[in-house]
């Protein structure tokens, strides 16, 4: 069976396929992010160096990766809409900005949380940290500039380039601590390198990394489903009343 | 009729910015004003202990050269915009960037190099001397036109936008950051002893990057918010 994908470009068409995938990607996610609990909390041995306040990787390391995926992501479809002048690229970019902002404060948060019993901090200057702080500001920047342009045509346009210039920051975060010599540990893990830790502390790593991930899908779409709904308020398909219709006429 | 090459068309924008900046000398005045004043309000709160002053002198004359730099950025497009001469130079048949090349290094002339050829001065005031003196006059010329390589994407962003000269900020300091890392770093090692090379490189490395790229990034930021 062939699909045609750009069929699902449209808004109207999207918007129900989006319903339908909810469900499956917040049950997945749920159910994986359950798992990486258990695992990372009571499976996992204890480190012999940071006793038990090492755990709190299984939130830290997974937030950290998402802040800086999504942010490609948001800026890859910025460029798809930039490129292709698609509308619902532009959804996506919107639907996606304040959940990468939640992840990267979240990697902030419970880094700093990692940070007081083991370097005695709740902060301090380094290039990872100080990045990841910049990247927090780079979502708020691309959100603002959004909501400041009354025109949505050049809203969409402006805040794309914007996340498009920011794209600079991702390789700067993800190399700081091999760049510079930094107090933040350099990565534990790599593709081409065995892990340096033990495989149950992986798995429960990499199971909550999915978890945040199919979260991610599951939050992202159901808020472009509300932005296609805001954007497309005056097309007759999107009223209230004939929502359900259309989703029932595809 | 005849077209005027690339170079003359660059050097014509440049020379009509220059002509347009002298006739209005205030404005220029306002952002070194506005760099001596924040510069010398350091040593008043922080105290003027010589030795604490030198050990902030990069670092705050570099933030101090950063908000002059972002004060004066709405400068190189709004007057423009607002009259139109803008949306003519859209029409030019030279490229774009090109032309934006052109504003913003008339801009760096009149907003970037005064800071360079004032900070001399203020480090003196914070007993900076010699070669580290040297150094920061040679950071603050690497690293001013990438400022305003920089930011003339984000004042190209903003054109029109309400609350456009606090968006700016929000938008174009993130970017500054490296800059600042790099230019403070170069004052600080030479200080140390160990010679600031390695930063003055990597500033050099920003400023052939955002040279590069900017232009077209501006240039695409000035197509959307004129369209």
């Amino acid at each position: 069976m062939k699909i045609n994908w750009s069929k699902y470009s449209a808004p109207l068409a999207f918007y129900p396929l989006a319903g339908k995938m909810i469900p499956w990607f917040g049950t997945v996610a749920a159910l994986t992010i359950a798992v990486g609990l258990y695992i990372g909390l009571l499976v996992a041995p204890t480190d012999f160096q940071q006793g038990e306040a090492y755990r709190i990787i299984f939130v830290h390391v997974p937030a950290a990766w998402m802040s800086m995926f999504l942010y490609v992501v948001m800026a890859g479809w910025a460029a798809v809409g930039l490129g292709l002048n698609a509308r619902l690229s532009f959804m996506m970019t919107q639907a996606i900005a304040p959940t990468g902002a939640m992840f990267t404060f979240l990697a902030l948060v419970t880094g700093a949380m990692w940070g007081k019993p083991t370097w005695g901090a709740w902060w301090v200057w380094d290039a990872r940290l100080t990045s990841e702080l910049i990247l927090l500001f780079q979502y708020a920047g691309v959100m603002l500039l959004r909501t400041s342009i009354d025109d949505q045509r050049r809203a969409d346009r402006a805040s794309g380039v914007c996340a498009l210039v920011g794209v600079v920051n991702i390789p700067i975060i993800y190399f700081s601590v091999q760049w510079w010599n930094t107090l933040h540990q350099g990565a534990s893990v790599s593709m081409t390198a065995a892990p340096k830790m033990a495989t149950i502390m992986l798995t429960g790593m990499l199971l909550m990394t999915f978890g945040f991930w199919m979260y991610s899908l599951a939050v992202i779409l159901s808020r472009v489903r509300c932005v296609i709904l805001e954007r497309e308020s005056l097309q007759l398909w999107s009223k209230p009343s004939s929502v359900a219709e259309a989703v029932e006429v595809r | 009729m005849n077209q005027p090459g690339l170079w003359e068309a660059l050097r014509g924008i440049v020379w009509r910015d220059l002509l347009l900046a002298m006739r209005r000398r205030s404005d220029v005045a306002i952002s070194v004003l506005f760099l001596v004043i924040v510069a010398s309000l350091f040593p008043l709160g922080v105290g003027p202990e010589p030795a604490v002053l030198r050990t902030i002198a990069a670092g705050v004359l570099w933030v101090a050269a950063l908000l002059a730099c972002l004060l004066s950025l709405g400068r190189v497009f709004t007057a423009d915009y607002l009259d139109g001469v803008l949306e003519q130079m859209l029409l030019i048949p030279q490229p774009l960037p090109v032309l934006v090349t052109g504003k913003v290094f008339a801009h760096w002339v009149v907003s970037g190099l005064p800071i360079v050829l004032l900070s001399p001065l203020l480090g003196l005031q914070f007993g900076l001397e010699g070669e580290a003196l040297g150094t920061l006059i040679l950071s603050l010329l690497l690293g001013t036109p990438t400022l305003s390589m920089i930011g003339s994407i984000g004042a190209a962003l903003v054109l029109g936008v309400r609350g456009s000269g606090l968006l700016v900020a929000l938008l174009v300091l993130p970017l500054y950051v490296p800059v600042l890392i790099f230019g403070a770093g170069a004052v600080t090692s030479s200080m140390a002893g160990v010679g600031g090379e390695a930063n003055l490189s990597l500033l050099g490395a920003c400023l052939v990057l955002s040279l590069f790229f900017a232009p077209w990034a501006t240039a695409a930021a000035l197509r959307i918010a004129l369209e």
